[in-house]
């Protein structure tokens, strides 16, 4: 191994190191969450294994009838990428549903007030037939 | 005399004596300053409840249909036309003495007459809940695209609702309130069409078509579904 083999190495290490950080803060229900974090384990093995050992990822690649080890990583890529596609899509779907909710309740609790307000002691104002 | 239904229930004199306080009308609003003031008018004349649904709108269309004498209930961000017709729905189901609720478009496409004799359907008792549609007689005459797109919803409603509707994208229905109360859309956008559909038939009450008069207008043409979306509702369907 030269050493600009190890720089790589180094960079790609730090890299990881960073991500696993940032996506461990992150909350969610418990067993939810608890795959996640499993899953996060096997990742963070596979990708530093493959940093240390790139003829290795070359062999496993090969075995699968990948030409190369980059090949195999770039599609395990694109699945990771469709996955975290369909999991945000689907956040963002329940979170939307949650500012609907809220936006609802804001617009009837202000209607109903408004209607408390005018609706038995004075006419609301209606410039119309002004 | 019953008490007023609400705050908009006052004002207008009588025109020909044919008013329908009870049925409350339910106007999804967004950006439609230009001629909501004058839909809100003419349809006060038969139907004196009047709920816009302000949907955020930048254009004052909020102010211009409250000018007209409706009752404007605003949306602190845009939501789409699902998310306001849902809280119409649910505003004008709270109302005292409420009998049904009528979905009317802001842009002037639907005649008002047309929803009145759609609502006395239910007043007969004939049905809980009235689809207009716009090929149960020759009036409307749709471009030959937009009766493409037209056929598939009915073949997706089909499909997916079990009721065999002649017009599945009407915005023009009338729902006696005991079936209103039991529409929940969580479609915000385009898609609460075939939804609204599902969750009426889900009720199992009588529903009924009713042949209505859509114009086509140069605006309305202008502010209509394109083709585009109809591809955006069917993801929207599929993928929720």
């Amino acid at each position: 191994m030269n050493g600009n083999t190890l720089l790589i190495q180094v960079i790609l290490l730090v890299a990881v190191a960073v991500v696993t950080l940032l996506l461990t803060r992150s909350t969610a229900g418990a067993r939810h969450q608890a795959i996640r974090r499993l899953g996060l384990v096997v990742f963070i093995t596979a990708a530093v294994a493959s940093i240390l050992f790139p003829q290795g990822l070359s062999r496993i690649a090969n075995a699968v009838g990948v030409g190369r080890g980059a090949d195999l990583l770039l599609y395990a890529l694109v699945i990771a990428f469709l996955s975290y596609i369909s999991t945000s899509h689907r956040r963002m779907n329940r979170m939307s549903r949650q500012i609907t909710a809220l936006t609802r309740e804001l617009t009837l609790a202000e209607a109903r007030a408004a209607d408390q307000g005018h609706g038995l002691t004075e006419e609301p104002e209606m410039p119309e037939d002004a | 005399m019953r008490e007023p239904a609400g705050p908009a229930a006052t004002a207008l004199p009588d025109e020909d004596g044919a008013r329908y306080p009870d049925d409350w009308l339910v106007v999804p609003l967004y950006n439609e300053a230009s001629v909501i003031g004058e839909v809100v008018r003419e349809a006060r004349r038969t139907f004196p409840n009047v709920v816009c649904v302000d949907d955020g709108s930048t254009d004052g269309s909020g102010d211009a249909a409250r000018a007209a004498g409706a009752r404007v209930l605003t949306h602190a961000t845009n939501l789409g036309q699902g998310a306001s017709l849902q809280t119409g729905i649910r505003y004008a189901c709270e109302q005292p003495g409420v009998r049904s609720v009528v979905t009317f478009d802001a842009d002037g496409q639907h005649q008002v007459a047309d929803a009145r004799a759609m609502v006395d359907v239910i007043a007969r008792g004939e049905a809980a809940i009235v689809f207009g549609s716009r090929f149960l007689d020759g009036r409307t005459r749709p471009g030959a695209v937009k009766r493409v797109v037209l056929t598939f919803a009915v073949w997706f409603t089909k499909q997916s609702t079990g009721m065999r509707l002649t017009d599945a994208h009407n915005g023009l229905r009338a729902v006696r309130v005991d079936a209103a109360r039991q529409v929940h859309l969580t479609q915000d956008r385009m898609a609460h069409a075939s939804e609204i559909v599902l969750q009426l038939g889900r009720t199992g009450l009588p529903w009924t078509e009713h042949p209505v008069h859509v114009l086509y207008t140069d605006y309305s043409r202008s502010k209509g579904q394109s083709v585009w979306n109809s591809v955006n509702i069917l993801v929207d369907l599929l993928f929720k």
